[in-house]
Order: C-alpha cells, then structure tokens, then sequence
C-alpha cells in the first residue's frame, strides 16, 4: 500500500500532471473512455444495482459527460491567476491568487452511484492538476473491477490509480499521507476518515447523509408533488444520499398523499412493480435485512411486498409513524417513505431543527412566504422547494452537507476549487526603498498616522486618477510659477521656429 | 472540576439556545456587535498598548500596525459590507433549470469556537471574531493563556461591549482546553502550532466539525545573487526581527550562495544598527520573548552553527538579540523546528535550483520569499514550489490586504481568512433551487417508464456537446 502511495507521489512530484495541456489531454482520455466501453460501464453499474442501461446511463454516464465537457471547457480560465483589490501601499505591486494543484488525492467512492460519485470528483482532481488513487467501493464490485481495468487504458498508470479492496485495505489506505481526502459514504465511517486525515493534518471534503426531510403544505397540488417526490424517492431503489428521506405534513393529507404515491408508482413500475426494467433492487443482503427491520411495528399503507433472493422490496409508504420509532432514527436508504404527521409549518421546522442537519431538504408549497420561511429557519446541505434531488443536478450549485450531513463541497468549480490550494501571492520590487522609510524603526507618531492612512484607503483607479490630476495641475502651476521666465523665452523660440517653417513651406 | 461537573455546560447551552432563538440573524444585530467590537478597540487603546507592551514588549506603533489598525480595518470592512457578503448569491442555471429560482444563501454555522495564540494576541483573536459576527454565529472565545495582560482584557473588558447571550470567554490552559474540545462545536478555528493542529483536528472529528487551522512552519528566504543586498537586508531584517520573530509569516531562513551571505552580512548588521541602535536591548522598538519556556528554547538554538551577528541574551529580561546565525547544519535543531524568535540561519546553496529542491523537501510553509532583481527568478520560486503565501521581493506586506487571503496548505494549516474570506469561512453556502409548482409537462421527460423511442430522444438530447447544457 505504501509503496503504491510513494509511486503516485513520484508521479506528481515530477511535475507532469501540472500543464494545461496534459490535464486537458487526460480529462479527454477520459472522455474517450466512458465513450468507447459505455457498455462496459452501464453492464457493471446494471449487475450491482439490477439498473437498466437507462437508468445508468440517465443517472450516472451523463452527468459524468457533462462535468468533463464543463471541465474543458473552462479549466483554461480557471488555471489562470486571478488578480485581487490592492491598496494605496501596493499599488505598483502585482497581487493574485494562484491555483495551484495539492498532490496527491485520495478519492474514496459510493456504491450507490458508484460511476459517477467516483469519477465526478476525479474530474476536478484531474483538472486541478493532482495526482490520484482511487478507492471504489467494495459494495458494488463490477463497477469497482470495471474501473480497475479501463483507466489504466486510459489515464497515466503513475498519477492515477485504483486500490480496491474492504475494510481492511481502506484502513491501510488511511494510515498513507495525501493532501486531500474526498470520502462519500456514511457519518460514522466519515469520522474514521477524518479522524486518520488529523493524523497527517489532511483537509477533507466528507459527503455524508442523514434524513432529507419534506414538509407537504395543505396549500398545494398534490398531484404533481406526489409524482415528483414518487420519482425522486424510488429512483435507485430509494439509494440516494438526497432522496427525500421521510415526509411532514398535516394528518389530513395522509390519506391523499398515499392514494396519489400509490397511483404513481403504478404509472411508472406498472401493476407489477417486480417486472418493471426500471425498477432497481437493494445493493446486498446486509441492506436489505437492514431496512426490513425498520418495518417492523409499523403501519403499511401500501407496499411492503419483498423478496430476499432478489434482494426486492416493493415502493412502500407508512403512515402515522411515530418519530421514536427505527424507521426516524436512521438513514433509511430504501424504498421506504414515513409520514410523519405534524399541525403546522411550525412543528415540522421544530421537527427539522430538533435532528441532525440533513444533506437536503424539501419544501412543497404555493406559498412563496413558507418556502421562504422554511429556508429561512432551518439549515440543510441543499435546498429544492416544489421538487425534489434537482438541486444535485447545477453544477454551478456547490453541493456538500452541514453538519453531520457533512463538510466542504464539490461540483464544477467547486471540485476544482476543492483539489487547488489558491495561493496568495504579492510581488514588489527591489526599487522604491525610499517609501518603506514608513515602516522601519526607530518610529514617530508621524508615521502612525502615515500608516493608517496607507492601510486603510482603498486603491481606487479613479479616485487614484484624480488624486494625479490634482497633484499634477498642482505641480504644474508651481513649476509655471517658478520658471516663468525660462519658459516665456522657450514659448518664444517655439512660436519663432513655427513662424519660420510656414513660412518656409509657403515660399515652396 | 473537581466535582466532576463541566465548567463549560451551562455557558455553551445558554449560547446555542440563543443561536436557536435567531437572534444573531438580522444585519442589524449583527452590524451592532461589530460596532460595538470597534468602540472596545477605540475605548481601550491605552489598556491594550499597555497589555501588549506587557506581554511582549510592544511599542505603541508596533501594537498599533500590527494590531489594532489591522483589526479596526476588518470592522469597517465588514460593516461597509455586511449587507453585500449577506446577500444570496444567484446561480447560473441551466436547460434544465431555467424556470428557476437558483441561490447560494450564506448561512451561519451556530456555535463556533476560536482558539487564539499569543503572538498577536489582540489581531489573532478579534480578526476571527469579526468575521465569525458578521457571519451571524454565536462565539465562544479561548484567548491564549499565555499573553496574560490582553487575556485579561478579553475575558474581563471585552465581554461588557458585545451580547453576552451570544458570545462568551473562555480561559484555561491545554488541560481546560482538552476539556473544552470534548464538546460539540459547529465550526472551529484555530492558530497555533501543528502539533495542536492535529489534536484540535482529531477532536473535531468526533463531531463532524470542520475545521480552519492556521498553523506553522519554516518559511524559507531565498535571496538570489541578482540583488541589492542592503535593500534586501532591510525588507528581511524588519519583518524576521519585528515582534521578536513571534510572528507566523516571518522569514524563518535564509537560503543563499556563499557569495551573497558575504555581501549580506554586514548589509543586515547595518539594517539591525539602523532599527534597533548599538544596543538592540535599549530599543523601544525591539519586542521580548513572551515567557521563559520560550525563551529557554531559543537560547538554546543560539548554539548552533556560528553566530555571525547578535548572539547576546538576557534572562532576566526575556531579551534575545537580533541574530544571524552562519555555517548551520541541515540536521541542527534551528532547522529542525520553527525558530519563532529573533534568529535568523542562512543557509548555503549553489543556485536557485538548489534552493527550490531544499524547500520542496520539507513541509509545505505557510509563508515563501523570494528576492530577486530578475522578475524570472521570482517566478520560478513561485510555480515550483507550494506554500501558504508568497511574497516576492518583500516580507509580508501582504497582510495588510485584505482581498488576499491568510492561511496555510499542508502542514502548514487548511482553510483561510480575512476580509471576506473570513465571512465565508464562517459560513455554510447552502444551494438552494426554487421549481415552478406547476409546468409539469416539462417533468414528464423524467418519468419512467422510459420507452425506446423516450430513451433515444434522451440520448440524442444529452449525448455528446449538448452535456454542457446540464
């Protein structure tokens, strides 16, 4: 493991994974990649999550197309040194920013999305200019064996690498030094991750989970919210970080809330949810025993059918749940959807605030003061109101958690922002020594005040340019003042010569 | 606590429930906090010279420039723009997304905890505090144990100005501070040495807290043969020697041919006569070191390698001279540790590729320099190395703006602050996306089932370029 580790680091340290053109030339491997073997890639996905190739391609292929062609598109901008507000005291300077790649970063994935939720932060790790190893999740094995083959075909074989392995190798793994850590996965194994990064003091971007809520107000179209939340809530079997997790609303609209899901489940899986292609199943039996048993004691409005030996739990929605009971305390990743019910807007957000911060939050209302309201009194990850997961889908949106939910983000920019240190940088001259007689001892009252003013104006080009004018008008009329007679003599001999030369040239 | 009972408890209950109360939410509130932060700088200046002339040995400009300017520029800046950093950022959205209403909203963590050091115990303190105010948390305070004098003003004079429901005082030492840790925390910034760094980091992982931790390091000098050596002189001396070396950006070395150590020498022995006179101890503008822990350790590295300038301490005093220590060996411990003192080693290497491959070797500093005549030199520096911050041709100068920011990579700390920067250091940037209610036509496209022909449409919709429309 260390030994694999110190050669990523060799890589980087050689210096060729920092050129723009060599990060370019990589992200489009990539591209080459998930273009060229996209069969090979939705069959894996498709084997570890009973996903149709659709479904993978929809939910994973695609996004991760999109964030390479973002990428190209703007890491030459990106690359470059921004240039910051100075003030008076360094004016003549040059002062910037300068992004500059960290070394060597670990990527550690989900078995949830295991394509893009490991490739999508590679892409900034790439682009940003570090050097790379690649830990899938042992969960889902065809994609984590699929990625160990294609991107050595693809990528540099030194500065990007894949280490597959359990518990035991990632513990390993973790005792390594890197310079950034991106872990996506669970609360309790991300306090393992950052406990091991304070080790080497290595910043971590942790993407965790926790219960995404979703308030339902009385003043709304439950039609439409509840095909939105049927869609967000089932898609990959209920196995997104962001699915809306339980549902709030008044106990009146329990019953339609059911009937509508219940209608919409039928709409999409068709009569016989089992048979529907797009219809995916829970990732292993350690899962599936898991959420089972956070039906127990509860009261099934629809749903509940399962099959252990497809690892198959029906779209299933309980009603009146008791928020003591297993079904809140956890994570409940699966096809399970609790209604809570609450009276009012103002119990659901005590609710909310009562538990840990959530990866996402979901508010459906009419009312444009209540979502306001709910945004305003509650924290989360993210927010989507009147839909659900689609804040996911900006990439100009920073996506990451709060909390227990998680800290730091990444998407777009914000990946490559993650994997750069943007380093400040001041550069003077060697010249002009005479102005920083300010600063140097033995000191004088004078010169505090001198300081202050220096330090504390703002370099403003147009004040600046007025400031000159002034000073220069100033100096003018000192200067016409003092030379007065040296100047009549000149303005003389100028207009003598002049006269001279038209006249000279009329002659012709 | 020799009951068993937790000092901390009741304070930290008190100010989370009045982060819950949202109280510390309105600009209003939180712009008071901050003016009333600048009447306590105002109001005090003669107390905190005193202090800091106490602790350390301050002069009145020296505390005034490095401290209480510095953090009165933060006050006005913050409150010039409260209402601008507060403010939702819009989003760019996309195909998919046009409909809607895209935000980044800044939102407060609730309870943070900054921990500050004692080297610049006024700025190192209320710079955080500016920034954690403004970004609407509630805050407990850990001033530094050591600089006595201003932790007293702090936990004595400061509390009375700000809202005591949300913002508190804490005082202790490593024991108290271990203690205080053990708590959950929503954001925690910390200054100080790597070695707390990590135990502040590791604490913080029980509890999922993020972390800014302005560390430490060597910062290397590197000072090229294309050079004026007293001009050069001048800009190292001032900013090694200022506050006794006790600052974290300070040029911890010197890295040098021997050619250039010969022309420096006796340009830094003049820069050294011209601050500080014949007799640097009799110098008002010559700062102490902070306690006899610290003074015994660097007394300790004045034997390493020769000393070329300086060399005199007093115990008694706390004094250190300025010094320049020559013929230093890579494995001594004056290059082994920060020297955080007036003691400056120089180091010989042929060349700047030398220096470069000597720097990259180590950990990354919070701080690099580089002096040179020729722009190529200096840049060179700059893109081959990695570091907190650079400097080109002068120390850190760069402090005083705040549009750049301060903070470390690797070692040397993660995350960073001033100006603005602070103000998004304490807060969370939720993305918030607002749909339409209805339309939900536009919806359809997602839905299963998903027949062929839906599937193509799909393909050829978001296949290839067309990605760059999600």
């Amino acid at each position: 493991m260390e030994h694999e580790v110190q050669r990523v680091r060799q890589a980087f340290l050689s210096g060729r994974s920092r050129p723009l053109r060599f990060r370019l030339q990589q992200l489009e491997a990539l591209r080459r990649m998930v273009q060229e073997r996209e069969k090979d890639i939705l069959a894996a996905i498709g084997s570890d999550l009973c996903k149709s190739e659709f479904n993978a391609y929809s939910q994973e292929v695609i996004a991760v197309l999109g964030e390479i062609d973002f990428m190209l598109e703007n890491l030459p901008e990106w690359i470059t040194a921004k240039p910051v507000k100075k003030n008076l005291l360094t004016m003549l300077d040059e002062a910037y920013l300068q992004p500059q790649p960290l070394g060597v970063v670990l990527i550690i994935g989900a078995w949830n999305y295991p394509f893009v939720l490991t490739i999508q932060p590679l892409i900034g790790a790439i682009a940003a200019g570090n050097a790379v190893i690649i830990k899938p999740s042992e969960l889902s094995e065809n994609t984590a064996t699929i990625l160990a083959k294609l991107l050595p075909q693809y990528l540099d074989q030194d500065l990007y690498i894949v280490i597959n392995g359990g518990v035991e190798e990632t513990t390993e793994l973790l005792k390594q030094r890197f310079d950034h850590i991106l872990y996506t996965g669970n609360t309790t194994v991300g306090k393992i991750v950052m406990e091991a990064a304070a080790k080497h003091l290595t910043p971590v971007t942790l993407e965790l989970g926790g219960k995404s809520p979703c308030y339902i107000d009385k003043d709304c179209d439950l039609d439409i919210v509840c095909r939105r939340i049927t869609w967000g809530k089932y898609m990959n079997c209920g196995q997104t970080c962001i699915a809306p997790d339980y549902i709030l609303c008044e106990a009146s609209l329990q019953n339609q809330i059911v009937q509508k899901i219940k209608e919409t489940v039928k709409e999409f899986y068709g009569e016989n949810v089992k048979e529907s292609p797009d219809y995916e199943r829970i990732i292993n039996h350690r899962h599936f025993k898991r959420i089972l048993s956070l039906l127990e004691g509860q009261k099934i409005a629809f749903g509940g059918e399962t099959d252990e030996a497809t690892r198959y739990i029906a779209p299933t929605v309980l009603t009146d749940v008791d928020p003591k009971t297993k079904v809140m305390q956890e994570e409940i990743f699966g096809p399970v959807l609790p209604i809570v019910p609450v009276k009012n807007v103002d119990e659901a957000i005590n609710f909310i605030n009562e538990r840990e911060k959530p990866l996402a939050l979901y508010v459906f209302s009419h009312n444009h003061k209540l979502i306001k309201r709910m945004i305003d009194e509650t924290s989360s990850g993210g927010v989507t109101g009147n839909d659900v997961i689609m804040h996911f889908m900006l990439n100009s949106f920073p996506f990451g958690g709060v909390g227990s939910s998680g800290m730091g983000a990444y998407h777009g920019k914000h990946t490559f922002d993650t994997f750069s240190h943007q380093r400040p940088c001041l550069l003077k001259s060697l010249k002009r020594e005479g102005a920083n007689k300010l600063r140097y001892p033995p000191n004088s009252q004078s010169k505090v005040y001198w300081g202050k003013f220096f330090l504390l104006k703002r370099f403003n080009k147009e004040k600046l340019g007025l400031l000159l004018l002034t000073f220069l008008g100033i100096v003018a009329a000192v200067l016409v003042k003092k030379y007065q007679a040296v100047l009549r003599r000149k303005a003389l001999l100028i207009f003598l010569i002049v006269h001279r030369l038209r006249w000279s040239s009329k002659q012709r | 606590m020799k009951d068993g009972t937790d000092p901390f408890e009741d304070t930290l209950r008190r100010l989370r429930e009045a982060f819950h109360s949202g109280c510390t939410r309105p600009a209003a509130f939180r712009a008071e906090q901050l003016q009333a932060l600048g009447r306590f700088l105002q109001e005090n200046k003669q107390l905190l010279h005193d202090a800091l002339a106490q602790d350390l040995h301050k002069s009145a400009f020296d505390s005034d420039i490095s401290e209480l300017i510095i953090c009165q520029n933060e006050i006005n800046l913050a409150l010039k723009n409260l209402q601008a950093w507060m403010k939702d950022t819009p989003a760019s959205t996309n195909l998919f997304t046009k409909l809607d209403s895209a935000f980044v909203r800044k939102e407060p963590f609730g309870l943070v905890l900054i921990i500050a050091p004692w080297n610049y115990p006024i700025n190192l303190t209320l710079v955080p505090l500016v920034g954690a105010l403004a970004a609407g948390n509630c805050v407990v305070l850990k001033p530094s144990e050591i600089s006595q004098g201003t932790e007293k003003i702090l936990a004595e004079v400061l509390p009375r100005y700000l809202d005591q429901s949300c913002f508190a005082v804490v005082l202790g030492g490593p024991e108290e501070t271990g203690q205080l840790l053990k708590h959950k925390f929503d954001y925690i910034f910390f200054t100080g040495s790597p070695r707390v760094g990590k135990i502040v980091m590791t604490a913080a992982a029980k509890h999922l807290t993020p972390v800014t931790l302005e560390l430490g390091g060597k910062n290397p000098c590197y000072v090229d043969d294309n050079c004026d050596p007293q001009i050069v002189a001048n800009r190292v001396a001032w900013f090694r020697y200022f506050n006794a070396g006790q600052t974290c950006v300070a040029p911890d070395y010197l890295l040098c041919s021997p050619e250039m150590q010969e022309r420096l020498l006796p340009a830094l022995q003049s820069a050294i006569t011209r601050f500080y006179g014949d007799d640097p101890q009799s110098s008002p503008n010559l700062g102490r070191i902070i306690n006899q822990k610290q003074f015994q350790r660097l007394r300790a590295l004045l034997g390493c390698g020769r000393v070329a300038i300086g060399g005199q301490s007093d115990e008694c005093d706390r004094y250190i001279a300025p010094t320049v220590l020559v013929d230093v060996q890579e494995m001594e411990p004056v290059m082994q540790e920060e020297i955080f003192g007036p003691i400056l080693p120089i180091m010989n290497v042929q060349g700047m590729d030398e220096a470069i491959e000597f720097i990259n070797r180590r950990e990354k500093p919070l701080a690099l320099y580089a002096f040179s005549n020729s722009s190529q030199v200096v840049n060179q520096m700059l893109e081959r190395t990695s570091s907190g911050s650079f400097g080109g041709n002068d120390g850190f100068i760069y402090m005083t703006l705040p549009s750049l920011p301060l903070g470390g990579v690797g070692h040397s700390g993660t995350g960073r602050y001033h100006g603005k920067f602070t103000f998004d250091t304490f807060s969370h940037h939720r993305a918030c996306l607002l749909c339409p209610a209805g339309l939900e036509e536009l919806n359809n496209i997602r839905y299963p089932p998903y027949s062929h022909s839906m599937q193509e449409l799909v393909r050829w919709a978001l296949g290839s370029h067309s990605c760059t429309l999600l």
